[in-house]
């Protein structure tokens, strides 16, 4: 590296540990302050030795950690009670004990990227990439066996004279002054630095896509692809006919399942009736099943106002004298199995909702075509009630 | 070479008197309390005997630790540890009360209760009196037989200074550890968990042991500062030595709080019948506050307390925090016993106050005796020297 006529500092190396620390301690005991020690790994009882305040790096890190702590159960307390409340596990909305893994996590989190972010940011000189001793003898020789000690010349009791007779009566193998580097910063788009990033980035990309798209289909690595169990619409050998999904035996059913063997007949009418008493329950089960299934083409009052807006043709309107003089047996066979253009209910409505909701279409066709007589009735009985 | 008066010296007149007052106050209030309340006062004497075992096993399992990792700077405080350590022969003296009060302790222990309990039937076999008392006497002989091994080769290396001993302990330790770990589960399970026969936790003999350790390392903690600061240590153990106790005091608080958690989370998230009942019997008639009060002592206090580094290097600081720790931990054993007997509701009496003083007379008493006769410092002990110029 280029240097300038500008003297950074003086430094000196020793072979042992423990001529380092008691380097550290006479420099610091003389009263020197813009001094560092290099070695190659930790040496215990330097922070003594060099007279250190302890770190304050920790007091990020701690407000970091509880703001995290703090951020993690609120966010959790807004999120659970507050925007998006869930039953999980029959445990109340605020379930603290298991928040806490969370907590603890984000906490965690939270102050370690903090530590190593406010250690870049307040300890390094950031953005700066580069140090005057860096590409040096002394810094070769400390990253490899020696242990380095150096003064800065923006000591206030720097003297050159001094530092070597301190240097040499310490026993500091070789006495090594070094001068400010032409460039303080190393240029961050150096072509080695670039072609070394674009290396890494294509190399880990490759990695990736082999992995995820290619080894992860190549056996041994496919068992979670390949099992041995038939997917749906899968071709299997074990059936003479390698079909995978399989239709039941003749004559029986599944257990649960109850067969609805009025589909063929002409007027199933006269064989079905409703079961159901229509009490106040029922109708409530038979109002909201209504609203769900049928009131997106019937509409809220089985006017046949489709809210649709005219992505399916529009069916009648229920208050017809057909619909009203409709048996009950007729509307159930109807939601069981379509009629014309609308599809069969069967698997989304059970049926004694199917039933509830006969019961519901007689209480919205009676409501449109009331009488006098009717209002008279309803008036009687608000009047009984109250 | 290390001043003659630091290896061997009576302990100050004041400490040998509190020990022997404590030890009889102790001594009458635990035959008062026996008088008075039987069935009470014995499940107290199981409080307190299992704060004497956990804290006799968990220094000899520090002692262990030692010689397997090859710790260098507790080496000048070893002989504090093995102090402590020298509680496990006497367990087998202070068990025969409870041995002979199984009836009283243990539901399991009545043959007409277990006749007619399909789950307790399904359990006899093994907790049953017979193989109990098989059980509780092995572990004790072994521990001891460790303790005696142990112990014998770092005294015979005071005068001997032979090198081989600490070889030798290194592998005596290396068998321990495995047969601490199995044995301290089994007296969990045995001593505490089957106090509630129907229950039962797979994380429970590490949250006793997690237990153990802190009160082991709270006691070292008490008596090595009480020892420096009346001037009875070597004087290059420093504040260094310190914040190592403190550290692995700090890192076991939040170990126990994390054990304690996995165990309470794991069981209220599932919430089957057969493993919440135990905490929800810690959770009514005032035991709740019990349960809420043992996280606040056991752990919020303690880790507040211990997480800056100051707090870990003051000697003074520190002596208060393992009393403090050492209270939490027999709080912490009162939560886990108590509710057996009082399921219905909190209930606390002078008994629950009297039998630790008894517990601490018992364990001053022996660190006394021990003081006087033994090395304070293992001086023929090869790590000694970088033990003693340890630095952070």
């Amino acid at each position: 590296m280029e240097r300038i006529d500008k003297l950074y500092g003086i430094g000196t190396v020793f072979s042992s540990p423990d001529g380092i620390i008691k380097a550290a301690a006479e420099v610091s005991g003389k009263g020197y302050s813009e001094f560092d020690v290099n070695t190659p790994y930790p040496v215990h009882g330097m922070d003594n030795a060099m007279r250190m305040k302890p770190s304050k790096l920790g007091y990020i890190t701690l407000i970091f950690g509880l703001s995290g702590a703090v951020f993690a159960l609120l966010f959790m307390f807004w999120a659970m009670t507050r925007d998006y409340p869930m039953v999980i596990g029959g445990k109340p909305f605020f379930a603290l004990p298991a928040f806490i893994p969370v907590t603890f996590e984000v906490t965690v989190l939270l102050a370690t990227l903090s530590t190593v972010i406010g250690m870049i940011a307040f300890f390094f000189n950031f953005p700066s990439n580069s140090h005057p001793l860096h590409e040096t003898e002394y810094m070769k020789k400390v990253s490899l066996d020696k242990f380095g000690i150096f003064i800065r010349s923006d000591d206030p009791q720097f003297n050159e004279d001094e530092i070597r007779t301190l240097y040499q009566n310490l026993g500091g193998e070789g006495i090594e002054k070094i001068y400010f580097p032409a460039k303080a910063d190393i240029p961050l788009f150096d072509p080695k630095f670039i072609t070394f990033l674009a290396v890494i980035a294509v190399t880990a990309s490759a990695f990736t896509y082999i992995a995820l798209n290619k080894l992860l289909y190549m056996p041994p690595y496919d068992f979670m692809v390949e099992q041995e169990k038939l997917i749906p619409q899968e071709k299997s050998d074990i059936f003479s006919d390698n079909i995978g999904m399989r239709t039941p035996v003749k004559g029986t059913v599944a257990r649960g399942f109850v067969p609805y063997p009025y589909s063929g007949i002409p007027s199933p009418a006269e064989v079905l009736t409703n079961p159901l008493i229509p009490t106040k329950e029922i109708l409530e089960i038979g109002g909201k099943r209504f609203n769900i299934y049928c009131s997106p083409c019937h509409g809220y009052y089985a006017d046949g106002d489709s809210r649709l807006r005219g992505q399916f043709p529009n069916p009648p309107s229920l208050h017809s004298e057909r619909g009203r003089d409709m048996a009950d047996g007729m509307i159930y066979h109807i939601i069981t199995n379509g009629q014309n253009i609308m599809p069969s209910y069967a698997s989304q409505i059970n049926r004694d909702e199917r039933w509830a909701i006969v019961h519901y279409i007689r209480v919205l066709q009676r409501a449109k075509n009331a009488t006098s007589a009717d209002i008279e009735a309803i008036k009687k009985d608000t009047a009984n009630a109250q | 070479m290390l001043n003659n008066n630091l290896i061997k010296k009576e302990l100050p007149p004041a400490m040998i008197k509190l020990g022997w007052i404590l030890l009889s106050v102790g001594f009458i209030f635990i035959i008062a309390g026996f008088a008075t309340d039987y069935q009470r006062a014995i499940f107290n004497y199981l409080l307190v005997y299992i704060f004497i075992l956990s804290i006799g096993i968990g220094a000899l399992f520090l002692v262990a630790i030692e010689y397997v990792a090859g710790a260098e700077w507790s080496t000048p405080l070893r002989r504090i540890i093995e102090f402590y350590a020298s509680l496990i022969p006497l367990l087998i003296i202070l068990a025969i009360p409870l041995l002979f009060s199984l009836h009283d302790l243990f539901h399991w222990s009545h043959p007409e209760a277990v006749a007619g309990d399909e789950i307790l039937k399904g359990k006899s076999p093994y907790l049953n009196s017979t193989f109990f008392i098989i059980r509780t006497a092995a572990i004790l002989l072994i521990w001891t037989l460790f303790w005696f091994l142990i112990i014998r080769n770092s005294e015979k290396q005071d005068k001997t200074s032979d090198q081989k001993l600490t070889k030798k302990n290194i592998t005596l330790s290396a068998v321990f550890i495995p047969v601490f770990a199995i044995t301290v589960t089994i007296t969990s399970i045995d001593w505490l968990m089957s106090l509630e026969p129907h229950w039962f936790s797979t994380i429970f003999g590490v949250y006793f042991f997690s237990g153990s350790v802190i009160g082991a390392l709270a006691a070292i903690t008490l008596g090595a500062v009480t020892l420096k600061e009346k001037g009875y240590l070597h004087p290059r153990i420093t504040n260094d030595h310190y914040f190592s106790l403190g550290a692995l005091l700090f890192a076991f608080i939040n170990f126990w709080g994390y054990i304690a958690f996995s165990q309470y989370m794991l069981i209220w998230y599932a919430d089957l019948p057969e493993e919440n009942f135990w905490f929800l019997s810690r959770w009514q008639g005032g035991w709740e506050y019990i349960s809420i009060l043992l996280i606040v002592v056991h752990f919020v206090v303690p880790y507040s307390a211990l997480l800056s580094q100051p707090s870990k290097m003051n000697p003074k600081r520190l002596k208060f925090i393992s009393i403090w720790i050492l209270i939490a931990h027999l709080f912490d054993l009162y939560w886990l016993i108590l509710p057996n007997l009082y399921k219905n509701g909190f209930s606390i009496s002078w008994i629950e106050f009297a039998f630790p003083i008894f517990a601490a007379g018992f364990i001053i008493v022996l660190f006394n005796y021990l003081a006087a006769r033994k090395n304070l410092i293992p001086i023929g002990d090869p790590k000694l020297e970088k033990g003693l110029n340890f630095h952070l």
